[in-house]
């Protein structure tokens, strides 16, 4: 049989046993010292010697072993090659263009957010759950596409678990995008609520990105690098500019807006986005937001790498048992369901099944791209944590906390926060919104501010200067908000084809995408549709990150336990049962943690219900629950919490019908005793490469 | 010599890159492939390429992630 045939020579297995040993160190010292603070290096050392071993020995494991892949093979894109979709690529481009397309908002904001529970438990997750499950999943995905001509998930559910199945999964697929989009906007919107200077400069792509668009167009057509630098140029200069704005009693209140103003802006803009041609807006942005995103990562590697910052956050805190200010719920399964990207996330399916399976060159680079790509997104989240958790704790709560608990002012924010535990005056307070430029750092969930702060000072210690606090939180800011918003367009693009497609089986004509009746419907109930739980989120009495978060987790790890049930019947179907434990020990965790969140959504303490019944007891009794201000506005509150408990039972049920489907499969392909999975057949890739 | 060569295979693998990450593929590959396998058809220009690439990027499922 095919065993894993590591071949090494001695020099090797020292190098292996050695990383293997300061990898085990600077885990020791992460968890287990107590009572001092440590320094942001440990973390990054035990990271790089957890994912190299894992990588090397676990990845490796999985690619001979489980997948079986073997570089002999023709790949899609030698097949089909059509010198467009299908290439052979170089690896390390088809990595490059893979990273860019996984790395996103999640794995920034979720690690943000689990730091309340100190950095211990998130770090833990993200190095253990990225090895043993994210990687796993992405890297499985990628080789099934591969060895299916490149398909969709989507049509491989179809293909192997049934139609019905398939056709449910897509359902889910649906909600969790209009969820992912909701929650993402709602991250730019506690991000730029009275903040005249990050308002501007994120207002200011608009005409960037129109500039860009009919100089591409026109001018120098295809010329995506030159006008990107020219871009980047002007985002800089209206950075600078911001400072300006910000500090001018005339323009400053032209940009100044609440919640729910930037909320409409918002959604109005997402509509239009999505209806204007895309090379005249939404296609500039993304040149914009994927370099500079691809660039600002780096630059976040580098500071942590150059400044060593020292963790202030205790490696766990008190709010492990379940009371926390930024999310609630305990440790289990909420850890779990928080930090979903970074660590596995079900999103990632559907990039693993699209472009870059149709540009591998051979089967032997599957590991590298897929396994690899994600473990550099966990990366990316560690460092997201790290950044957060070397702010002041006292700082981190007073901007993730609600104003329902720590109220409005510095004074009673510091009372209530030094109370929990986390000493900070109000001078702390004032001082850090001062460095950055701001009037107010409470109160601004969502992770992209927290990390923008944390960025702004291991910045500022690189590269020293009066206001360049203030102007590296601002930039940290634009880049977060830039790629939320190009997620957002071309998220409601996506999702109005789907829309337009269904209702295409209603009504024929509304399938045309170049009609503009089915056009503008299809849009306005797709911008309808995320817009309502961005502005449901407006307005919640927890700020809204805190009742959309979880949500968006559930989601998200269902799809991801949906793509590894996927798997594990797959390895079923290829009678290679006794690696069924490689995806089928994920999958049954991710169920568990989905499903016990859910129902502790459902019901109890924390629940959506407990929040509806509450509003509505109220109201009932004529009482008004901050921050509803009227009877209509508490009757929405409980509105809004009856939906979002509908869409967790969605969530709920969806998953263990999915659950029941494969356990169908995966019986009968047990029972079956040759192998019965839809690959294509093999193709030499000797016989047709030249 | 050496440096100057690695130093061009570096800057053709980062355009390259960049490029992809942006939905366009590479010109000069598909130009090959098509006086390679499809002599009859025409050979669009640069521009040509690059607005189709653009907006065949934002039909498909999205390429990208939250």
């Amino acid at each position: 049989m095919h065993s894993v045939a590591i071949k090494t020579s001695p020099a090797a297995r020292i190098l292996w046993v050695a990383i293997a040993i300061v990898g085990a160190c600077c885990l020791g010292v992460v968890a287990l010292r107590r009572g001092e603070p440590i320094n942001a290096i440990w973390v990054v050392a035990a990271a790089i010697a957890i994912f190299a071993i894992g990588y090397r020995f676990y990845g490796k494991f999985i690619e001979h072993s489980v997948l079986q892949m073997d570089p002999s093979r023709a790949p899609p894109s030698v097949l089909r090659n059509d010198g467009l979709d299908y290439v052979p690529t170089d690896r390390w481009v088809v990595f490059g263009h893979h990273f860019a397309a996984i790395a996103g908002a999640g794995p920034l904001v979720g690690p943000v957010l689990a730091a309340q529970m100190g950095y211990l438990p998130g770090t833990l997750w993200i190095l253990f759950g990225v090895v043993f499950a994210g990687a796993v999943q992405d890297f499985m995905i990628l080789a099934l596409s591969l060895r299916r001509d490149g398909r969709s998930l989507g049509h491989m559910l179809r293909e192997e678990l049934g139609p019905v199945p398939g056709v449910i999964a897509m359902f889910g697929v649906l909600v969790l995008m209009m969820i992912v989009l909701a929650v993402l906007a709602l991250v730019v919107v506690k991000a730029l609520t009275h903040s005249p200077w990050g308002t501007f400069t994120v207002a200011c792509t608009i005409p960037i990105a129109l500039m860009m668009g009919v100089y591409l167009r026109w001018l120098r057509p295809g010329r995506i690098l030159e006008v990107s630098l020219i871009g980047l140029v002007l985002l800089l200069a209206s950075i600078g500019y911001g400072a300006h704005v910000a500090a001018s009693p005339v323009l400053a209140p032209i940009f100044d807006f609440d919640a729910k103003a930037l909320a409409w802006l918002l959604i109005a803009y997402g509509f239009c986005a999505s209806v204007l041609p895309v090379w005249l807006l939404l296609a500039p942005r993304d040149y914009l937001s994927t370099f500079l995103k691809i660039g600002t990562i780096a630059l976040l590697a580098l500071a942590i790498f150059l400044v060593a910052p020292t963790l202030q956050m205790p490696a766990v805190t008190k709010f492990i048992d379940g009371t926390g200010p930024v999310f609630q719920g305990n440790l289990f399964p909420f850890l779990f369901i928080t930090i979903a990207c970074g660590a596995v996330s079900g999103w990632h399916s559907i990039i693993a099944s699209g472009t870059t399976p149709k540009l591998l060159a051979n089967e032997g680079q599957a590991r590298l791209v897929g396994y690899g790509g994600m473990l550099m997104e966990a990366f990316v989240a560690i460092m997201a944590l790290l950044a957060a958790a070397s702010l002041h704790p006292g700082v981190y709560f007073a901007m993730n906390s609600p104003s329902a608990l720590i109220g409005t002012t510095v004074e009673q924010a510091a009372t209530t926060i030094s109370q929990w535990g986390f000493v900070v005056t109000p001078a702390e307070l004032l001082q850090t919104a001062n460095n950055i430029g701001e009037h107010s750092i409470l109160s601004r969930a969502g992770g992209a501010p927290t990390l923008a702060v944390g960025m702004a000072q291991l910045l500022h210690s690189v590269i020293p200067g009066t206001g360049m606090t203030a102007f590296w939180y601002h930039y940290a800011i634009l880049f977060e908000a830039l790629f939320i918003l190009t997620t957002v367009d071309a998220g409601t693009r996506v999702g109005r084809f789907m829309i337009q497609e269904i209702a295409g089986l209603i009504h024929k004509p509304l399938q045309e995408t170049e009609s503009w009746t089915g056009n503008l419907l299809a849009t306005a109930i797709c911008v309808g549709l995320w817009g309502y739980f961005l502005y449901q989120g407006a307005v919640d009495p927890l700020g809204g990150i805190n009742t959309l978060w979880p949500l968006f987790g559930i989601a998200n790890q269902m799809l991801a336990a949906i793509a590894l049930m996927l798997a594990t019947v797959v390895i079923v179907k290829l009678k290679r049962e006794r690696y069924v434990w490689v995806a089928g020990i994920p999958a049954i965790w991710l169920i568990v943690c989905t499903v016990t969140a859910g129902c502790e959504k459902l019901v109890g303490p924390i629940s959506f219900t407990a929040a509806a019944q509450k509003y509505a007891a109220s109201l009932q009794s004529g009482q008004l629950l901050a921050p509803a201000k009227t009877a209509e506005e508490m009757q929405r509150i409980v509105t809004n919490n009856y939906v979002d408990m509908a869409l967790t039972a969605i969530f709920v049920l969806l998953i263990l019908t999915m659950f029941a489907f494969s356990l169908r499969a995966l019986v009968q392909a047990w029972r079956t005793n040759h192998p019965t999975a839809h690959e294509e057949p093999y193709v030499a890739l000797a016989s047709v490469a030249g | 010599m050496m440096m100057k060569a690695r130093w061009h295979a570096f800057r053709k693998w980062a355009v390259q890159t960049a490029r992809l990450c942006c939905g366009v593929p590479d010109y000069d590959v598909y130009v090959k492939h098509l006086r390679e396998h499809h002599p009859e058809r025409k050979v669009p220009s640069y521009p040509e390429f690059f607005r189709e690439r653009q907006i065949a990027r934002y039909k498909g499922t999205g390429g990208r992630c939250c």
